[in-house]
């Protein structure tokens, strides 16, 4: 993934950076990337995203599961009909068992399939830096060349430790 | 989860280590193995191939090699069998339970919890297939007609357990994989050579962008209350499988509450068992140090009282129903031929973690370390006792047996360690096992201005 052109900065301060964020909002641009070693709350209450619509996916995963694990039992029961131990063909509480399980695992892999789809959806072209992983934070700003000098004092009046231009 | 909460502890002052040193320090456990790791490796090999050996003797010449003798059809394999499903639920609890707790200590230790989770699992799903002897009919298993158009009873307990196992290997798979793509990330960008080409395979493209983590988080945080339900669940559709029969000392409706509290029990154990070695071995000794040891030997402690407790209801319960099975089952647990395996099973298990009242026995790792192994031998007793004890000693006294494990029973318990400690020790030094992420997450990062902190 080629980064597109834009200023990257290195943050060592927390609130540095959150104060650059804020700045950065108050100045119009919305379409940044911070990156963080480390969730924070500081950083997301400054970037303010709202929440995340993955919960959507583990409701769904989760009644699907629970839907059709009571589906299957019920429907194999019915099916090839055998009584077993003197227990009605479909006895509803045996069959919760089944229907939880599923209701756990349906919900689990739908999340993860959320949270993947959702990550690749908002994923932005950006420049990169290992450092990120480590123990500075990122932000990256995409801009046009003739703002580039006012993105730079922006940030560089913020408190980053190092501003690069990505031309 | 902002709070580095160690109330308790105050006296210590070790200074917080700062986010290059956490990265430094994990990263550093990555990377070539020294002598120890492949001497440790062979003999693990070698173990799980003696084991692996007396399993492909069993399935040459059949069952009739292993110990059975009727009426105790199940024995040692069913016994392990719940004994590594038990010693899974810790990483579970640690991983999950204590996430939503919001506790700050798991950060350190959850991560190994959660390898041995996933590879006690995969242990323990060995078993049944090697108890039931033809494995070739394994697949007999899954939920799919036969050839008289048959689907499988799903009012047997034992098929419970074969949807709760599944979903429990899978979940915590995943949620083990989920939770190691930052670190993984922040490996890829410290390592060069093969590694960072496995490393960046399996970060996924990880940077930490706001975005990922506004998800990443929500995912976790709806996982770890997916788990939550699923480990309680998983032990006690176990417990079932005993449970729902009507031989003495197994009908009890105690027994899930039991199994789930003695599979943490377990689990915690296994836990404290592992780490200890690992922190010395690694140099991890700033992340991994008495508090933890502390807090997890509370939670062995909670979990033991609990465990003490129940055995003495069952007895209580035994005699109180007045059923003269009950009351011959428990008396001959306690008193018949397995006695040793009763008390072996009472004394460690209910008895030895008094010694964790006293702070110091907490704080004192080599004390853990031997009360843990203690804790890992009674809790394969008590399956063992459950298990075999109560099918020795059923109603009629002319079908009452003995058990004695063959060689091909041992051999497979201990090649079910060697195939565990393979995949550990083979994770341990491909894989971060301390979270390099979480560890960060409880400290916090340097601020340019201190007045609002």
């Amino acid at each position: 993934m080629s980064a597109p052109l834009g200023v990257l900065a290195a943050f060592r301060h927390i609130d540095a950076a959150a104060h650059a964020i804020r700045s950065l909002k108050e100045m119009g641009y919305r379409d940044f990337t911070v990156y963080t070693p480390a969730p924070n709350h500081e950083i997301s209450d400054a970037v303010g995203h709202r929440v995340s619509p993955v919960r959507l996916w583990t409701l769904i995963g989760g009644l699907t599961g629970c839907a059709s694990g009571f589906a299957m039992t019920l429907w194999m029961s019915y099916d090839y009909p055998i009584v077993v131990g003197g227990k009605p063909l479909g006895s509803i509480p045996p069959y919760v068992v089944i229907a939880f399980e599923l209701t756990i695992l349906l919900g689990a892999l739908s999340t993860i399939a959320g949270l993947i789809f959702h990550a690749w959806r908002t994923r932005r072209r950006a420049a990169y830096d290992p450092r990120f992983t480590d123990d500075h934070i990122g932000i990256f700003v995409p801009c046009a060349a003739e703002r580039r000098s006012a993105v730079r004092q922006l940030l560089q009046g913020a408190g980053a430790v190092e501003v690069r231009v990505e031309s | 989860m902002a709070t580095l909460a160690h109330p308790e502890s105050p006296a210590t002052s070790r200074p917080a280590p700062t986010y290059g040193e956490i990265t430094r320090d994990i990263v550093a456990t990555l990377g070539n193995p020294g002598r120890t790791w492949y001497v440790v490796f062979g003999v693990v090999l070698a173990v799980l191939g003696w084991g692996a050996f007396a399993l492909l003797y069993q399935i040459r010449f059949g069952l009739g090699v292993a110990g059975y003798a009727p009426p105790v059809q199940w024995g040692v394999y069913i016994t392990t069998f719940v004994f590594w499903v038990g010693i899974a639920h810790c990483g579970t609890l640690v991983s999950a339970i204590l996430y939503l707790f919001r506790s700050a200590w798991r950060t350190a230790v959850y991560r190994t919890a959660e390898v041995m989770t996933v590879f006690a699992v995969l242990t323990a799903g060995l078993f049944p297939l090697i108890h039931v002897g033809r494995i070739w009919y394994a697949y007999w298993l899954i939920p799919y007609p036969n050839q008289r158009q048959i689907w499988v009873n799903f009012k047997s307990p034992l098929l419970w357990d074969v949807f709760a196992v599944t979903t429990y290997l899978i979940v915590s798979t995943v949620f083990l994989i989920v939770g190691m793509v930052p670190d993984v990330a922040a490996a890829r960008d410290r390592v060069s050579g093969w590694r960072k080409k496995l490393y960046q395979f399996a970060a996924v493209g990880w940077r930490g962008t706001d975005q990922e983590w506004r998800h990443y988080l929500r995912a976790y945080l709806y996982l770890a209350a997916l788990a939550t339900p699923l480990v309680l669940s998983v032990h006690s559709v176990v417990s079932w499988d005993f449970a729902m029969s009507i031989v003495p000392g197994w009908h009890t409706t105690i027994f899930a509450p039991y199994f789930v509290a003695g599979a943490i029990y377990s689990g915690l154990a296994m836990v404290i068992t592992l780490l200890v070695p690992l922190r010395k071995a690694f140099k991890l000794e700033r992340y991994i140090h008495e508090d933890h040891f502390e807090n997890l030997g509370k939670l062995v402690l909670l979990t033991g009282m609990i465990i003490g407790y129940a055995y003495v209801v069952e007895y209580f319960t035994a005699w109180y129903s007045g059923n003269p099975y009950e009351r011959s089952a428990f008396y001959n647990r306690a008193f018949g031929d397995f006695w040793w395996a009763t008390w072996t099973m009472i004394i460690c298990n209910a008895f030895l973690p008094i010694f964790l009242w006293f702070r110091k026995v907490r704080r004192s790792i080599p004390a853990m370390f031997v009360l843990s192994l203690f804790i890992n031998l009674g809790m394969w007793f008590e399956r063992f006792v459950i298990i075999v004890v109560s099918l020795s000693f059923e109603y009629e006294p002319y079908a009452h047996g003995h058990y004695t494990p063959s060689w091909v029973d041992w051999s497979i318990l201990a090649g079910s360690f060697g195939w565990f400690f393979m995949w550990f020790l083979l994770f341990a030094k491909n894989f971060p096992m301390v979270s390099i992420a979480e560890v960060k997450e409880i400290i916090p990062m340097p601020r340019k201005e201190r007045a609002h902190a």
